[in-house]
């Protein structure tokens, strides 16, 4: 069989090659330009190498910032995740209260996000806030723009009440389409409710739970808007999160060379993730 | 191992059933003997699943008694009933090996280990499955995943009865011939009581020592095969085995005989018909119909309209007036164009009333 050799055909692919070119590629080359040199006014640059990734890889700042990133989407996937799969193991099947449940667990995630921390921010406030006052009422010192714990509380708990839905209508999904003969089999078997959750749920959820646990990573990893509106990053930097950190330093201070450099190590930092995350998964599906 | 009673069982998926219709399984009565093979034949939606569950406990009856031996179990569930229950589509444990898929329901009864072990090695045997018993059943065929479903039916040694609910639905048809002897093979070695569902007449048929009919939620007919084919107890039955099925023909009854265009329809037996009228059909199967040569005797004359050759005999279509008669001709016998007359076997000739036999 001959193949037909035929150049044309790259013309049908030069509209996607261009936008991939313009809204991906482009922007990513600014990036790695300014990661590599030293910027003055009046578009002057000159060469820097690697200058800017070893001084942000060694900077206590970067490391600060790195280690609440972390700290922070691992606290929210440890209690995001399993409180999602025992709600959505609770929400009931069939009847008039499934779009009931469906609806109150979709309205979190259609609110814009800078509105969620608009609405945390005066909710916790410990003046006038419903939550700062209350808690506040019943005893605790809580201010969560001075206390560094308050205000670490008052983001964790925002994001599990936001993003906690997304997990929920996963899973959810995720356990509607087993078919009802598991259940009678498994009834049949005489297994008890722990073994019928271990061996026909989880299985059948792993992959739903895959995403879940993916998209909750990336998610958190890359948190602004919300943590901005709320605390800013404050109080001092407490909540300085990479994004929040990224942001100061190429906006705040207009260090263009070390933000190139230190977007392009975020950015490293969240595909290794995902791919290690996805990769320890997904081991077994190959078999 | 118990014999199974059915006492005036009625089933609703409705609450407070008030009409007739809202029982998707009408009274019945019916008993399975200790160690029979049976089968539940029907086309879809006639309740026989209804059925198999309201027997296996996954559903309790509206009305009436289920009785295993002398114990009414209807309100007891699925794991006090101690019956094991084989579903269309293959359930396995994905994450678990074939052995210990095997092996799961004797585990979460407390079995000790080694009698596990001996009972699930054994199990396999028969299936065929000791190769794979140490690869993950997530990695199995159709067939092979459906075998661990049948496997861990059979890896109890004490239950009651095994159920199949359409098993070999997702099988390819090569392999269904193997699975349906190795069924049947299964009951001859254990010797238990066995009840398999389908619509397909050739499983129910080849699976089954007597076979119970049912039809818009109530059962139409229980006999051996032999019996369904030559004396059905209703047109449905008549319709519904045998291919291609019974012909059915408006008649009347004329001084005691069935009378069809005119001719009297001579038939075996008494005919017990009350007056109330009713519609009357002859029912004869085209297996019983042939064309008349010599002999004498009353003959129907038909006209032939079509033959289609089905291998080692040909299903000729003929009409009589506006009623269409069809009967087997065996391969290379004569079929007779245009006109012809048609003898009916007087031994298999039936006369219904109402769709129900009554001579």
């Amino acid at each position: 069989m001959n193949k037909t050799v035929n150049q044309k055909a790259w013309f049908l692919v030069l509209p996607v090659f261009l936008f991939v070119a313009f809204n991906a590629i482009i922007p990513l080359m600014t990036v790695v330009n300014y990661s590599v040199q030293e910027t003055f006014g009046n578009n002057i640059f000159s060469w820097s190498g690697v200058q800017w990734f070893q001084d942000t890889l060694q900077s206590d700042r970067f490391h600060a910032s790195l280690g609440r990133q972390l700290m922070f989407t691992a606290i929210i996937l440890a209690i995001e995740i399993p409180l999602g799969l025992a709600i959505a193991l609770a929400m009931p099947r069939k009847g008039p209260w499934v779009s009931v449940c469906l609806v109150l667990m979709a309205l979190p995630l259609l609110i814009p996000w800078n509105v969620v921390g608009s609405m945390w921010n005066v909710f916790a406030l410990p003046e006038i806030g419903l939550m700062g006052r209350g808690l506040n009422a019943l005893g605790f010192d809580f201010n969560y723009t001075r206390q560094p714990g308050d205000a670490w509380f008052t983001i964790v708990l925002m994001d599990v009440w936001h993003w906690t839905s997304l997990v929920v209508l996963l899973c959810y999904a995720g356990l509607v389409a087993i078919p009802n003969d598991y259940y009678q089999a498994a009834k049949i078997d005489g297994a008890s409710a722990w073994a019928v959750f271990r061996f026909i749920q989880l299985p059948k959820l792993k992959r739903v739970l895959t995403i879940a646990i993916l998209l909750r990573f990336m998610d958190s990893f890359m948190i602004y808007t919300e943590v901005q509106v709320l605390t800013g990053g404050g109080p001092g930097s407490s909540t300085t999160f990479l994004s929040i950190d990224l942001f100061k330093v190429a906006l705040g201070q207009f260090d263009l060379g070390p933000a190139g450099a230190m977007s392009i190590i975020y950015f490293l930092i969240i595909l290794a993730m995902s791919w290690v995350f996805y990769t320890l998964m997904m081991r077994n599906e190959a078999k | 191992m118990a014999r199974i009673l059915i006492d005036k069982l009625r089933h609703a998926y409705v609450q407070n059933p008030q009409k007739p219709e809202d029982y998707a399984l009408k009274e019945m009565s019916l008993e399975l003997a200790d160690g029979g093979a049976y089968a539940l034949l029907g086309p879809s939606g006639c309740g026989k699943t209804t059925l198999l569950n309201l027997i296996s406990g996954l559903l309790h009856p509206t009305e009436g008694r289920i009785l295993f031996d002398d114990t009414d179990v209807g309100q007891l569930t699925p794991e006090q009933r101690n019956i094991a229950q084989v579903f269309q589509f293959p359930v396995v444990y994905d994450t678990m090996t074939v052995y210990d898929n095997l092996a799961f329901p004797l585990k979460n009864r407390g079995v000790p280990a080694g009698e596990i072990d001996s009972r699930v090695r054994e199990i396999a045997g028969m299936l065929d499955l000791g190769p794979t018993l140490n690869k993950r059943a997530a990695g199995l065929t159709a067939d092979g995943k459906q075998k661990i479903s049948l496997g861990r039916g059979l890896v109890r040694s004490d239950v009651n009865v095994i159920m199949f609910d359409e098993p070999l639905t997702v099988i390819d048809p090569h392999l269904k011939w193997v699975l349906r002897s190795k069924l049947k093979e299964l009951h001859h070695r254990i010797n238990r009581t066995m009840i398999y569902v389908t619509h397909d007449q050739t499983e129910a048929l080849t699976f089954a020592d007597r076979v119970v009919v049912m039809n818009l939620g109530e059962v139409v007919q229980v006999g051996t095969p032999v019996e369904l084919f030559e004396r059905p107890a209703h047109t449905f039955v008549g319709h519904f085995i045998g291919s291609p099925g019974m012909n059915a023909l408006p008649c009347t009854v004329e001084n005691g005989r069935p009378t069809f265009l005119g001719h009297a329809v001579p038939i075996p037996g008494e005919i017990r018909l009350p007056n109330d009228g009713g519609r009357l059909e002859i029912g004869i199967r085209p297996e019983f119909i042939k064309f008349s040569g010599l002999e004498s005797g009353p003959t129907i004359a038909v006209e032939v309209t079509k033959v289609s050759d089905a291998g080692r005999f040909r299903i000729v279509e003929t009409r009589a007036q506006e009623h269409r008669i069809r009967l087997l001709v065996p391969e290379g016998d004569p079929v007779p164009s245009g006109a012809a007359q048609l003898r009916f076997d007087p031994k298999h000739t039936h006369l219904y009333r109402d769709g129900w036999l009554v001579g």
